[in-house]
């Protein structure tokens, strides 16, 4: 029976390289898969790419095809990545460049577009959206960006046409692994158990290292060996459906079913009805099975047909955050920390502008979660001020606040820090699956 | 007890929206955490941060609970003004919880 091995190259947009070049020169891999790219980083990416036409894909992609490429080509390994953000054609270019600067001949890279849909995002202004349930048309004038999350659909259809490196935009996640096993195995969309069970894989790859142990440690309870050294994994899976989960030996981290079980639930809310382009898939039954050290076997996967629309993720602007910070430490450092609060909460009240979300946190305290208790007598406490405003100026002037508690402020603060950034929020529609157009495009060296 | 004796719990996000799993190290506590940790358990212990409802899901067969817990992130990673946007430390203060 036909087997593939398919690897997890990275996790997110700055994920470690070196476990991926490890995985590929010792994982006899067939596909590696890229996953760079979270909600928001389109959207910054297409601010990118207004003010340079060759940039707006991820920063990263140089930096990771210099050393990808040469052993992809090499190992006859096919790369799959969303690292082309918003300019996939751009990304594809770069590549190019890239392979011939190093002499790789007839490499076929692939760009799949049609994610971005801000050219049109203006026929949707009476679609709701999905956060707020109140129109589009109350962001109107803030939209950025707009791109749909495809299915595997166009990376499959750019394996077909024998593409060695293939670029992507806005994908699902779980999309750039299913693409090879539906390419390779030719499963069919209404096999609800093999669409279940890609999608599983997908899932369960599509964070690299948090299937193998990384996100997981917890001293004294959850050890996991050589963290240092994490492993990235590779799923071997066969035509059938049949498969494990594993990483290279010699490396650190561990695959156990509860490494597994951790990976299977993240992000996925109703674990019977995990919505992707390709399929609605039902988690709800898996089961992990150890069947040697570090490999795990999974089945029980299984799907229902596909919605008919796409989630389009739209970036709008949402005005500035500014945020300042300041330490205190030492004998009586809590009643320091708590003055200094005052100070900028009455400073504050003072500004001729509104600030919105404003939070006074005490990081050490009750910066991550309050649960409305002071510590006896920390040894320090480190005070968070931030908040929203409508303009960079004001942003500015809320993190100056904090800062200027040095010379101002109770007696002994220190380690100021201040930042000011300007709010890129998410907005998600639903939109008919058939009023997005997938394209290819190719280049070949 | 504490919960962090017999489960182990990751965290993530959509949005607002905050997933918090607890699995059962071994199989034969999964009753247990079926009946303690339960949604108005979870709506009790993290208080004013989540403002929804809190929906939990059941996976026997991996003696895991998965909890969605709605309005819990101040907007969401990206709009929040708090330090965690995503809110993927809560998980650990739900291990704290006796039981």
């Amino acid at each position: 029976m036909k087997k593939i091995r398919i690897g997890s190259g990275a996790g997110y947009a700055g994920d470690r390289l070196e476990p991926a070049i490890d995985l590929m020169i010792g994982g006899q891999l067939d596909y590696i898969c890229f996953e760079g790219l979270a909600e928001r980083t389109i959207a910054l990416a297409q601010k990118n790419k207004k003010a340079d036409p060759a940039s707006g894909y991820n920063e990263l992609l140089d930096y990771r095809m210099a050393q990808v490429l040469p052993i992809a080509s090499k190992k006859k390994i096919r790369v799959i990545t969303n690292m082309g953000a918003a300019n996939p054609i751009g990304a594809v270019n770069a590549i190019a460049k890239l392979a011939e600067k190093s002499g790789l001949k007839n490499l076929k890279i692939a760009a799949v577009l049609g994610d971005d849909i801000s050219d049109k995002i203006q026929d949707y202004l009476d679609f709701p959206v999905m956060e707020t349930g109140r129109p589009l048309y109350s962001i109107r004038n803030k939209i950025i960006s707009a791109n749909a999350y495809l299915g595997c659909d166009g990376i499959v259809a750019a394996l077909d046409q024998g593409s060695d490196i293939i670029i992507t935009g806005r994908v699902a996640d779980p999309s750039l692994f299913l693409a090879p096993m539906i390419f390779e195995f030719g499963w069919k969309k209404t096999d609800a158990i093999k669409m279940g069970t890609g999608t599983l894989i997908g899932h369960l790859l599509e964070c690299a290292g948090q299937v193998t142990g990384g996100y997981f440690a917890d001293p004294g309870k959850k050890e996991v060996p050589d963290l240092w050294n994490l492993g990235f994994p590779y799923v071997e899976i066969d035509s059938s459906g049949k498969g494990y989960i594993s990483k290279l030996e010699g490396t650190g981290g561990m695959v156990t079913p509860a490494t597994c079980t951790e990976q299977l639930l993240y992000e996925i809310h109703d674990p019977k009805n995990y919505i992707t382009p390709d399929c609605i898939a039902d988690f709800s039954r898996v089961k992990f099975n150890q069947t040697d050290k570090d490999r795990v076997e999974f089945n029980g996967a299984t799907s229902r047909e596909a919605t008919d629309t796409f989630k389009v993720s739209v970036g709008y602007t949402n005005g500035f955050m500014g945020e300042g910070q300041m330490s205190y430490g030492g004998a009586n450092c809590l009643q320091r920390a708590l003055l200094a609060k005052k100070v900028i909460e009455k400073r504050l009240e003072h500004l001729p502008f509104t600030i919105s979300d404003l939070r006074f946190d005490l990081i050490g305290v009750n910066s991550l979660l309050d649960r409305n208790k002071m510590p006896e007598a920390p040894n320090e406490v480190r005070l968070r001020v931030a908040g929203k405003t409508v303009s960079r100026q004001e942003a500015q002037r809320l993190a100056n606040e904090v800062e200027t508690l040095y010379t101002n402020g109770p007696a002994g603060g220190g380690g100021a820090s201040k930042k000011v950034d300007e709010i890129i929020s998410i907005a998600s529609v639903l939109i008919p699956k058939k009023d997005v157009d997938i394209q290819l495009m190719y280049q070949t060296t | 007890m504490k919960l962090w004796e017999i489960a182990h719990s990751r965290t993530g996000d959509k949005g607002n929206i905050s997933n918090i799993s607890v699995i059962a190290y071994h199989l034969k506590d999964y009753d247990l955490l079926k009946e303690k940790v339960t949604s108005q358990a979870l709506k009790r212990w993290y208080g004013e941060q989540v403002q929804g409802e809190i929906l939990r899901y059941e996976l026997p067969q991996l003696g895991a609970l998965n909890f969605v817990l709605y309005d819990a992130l101040g907007g969401g990673v990206t709009s929040s003004t708090a330090l965690d946007k995503h809110g993927k430390t809560l998980g650990a203060y739900l291990l704290q919880m006796p039981i």
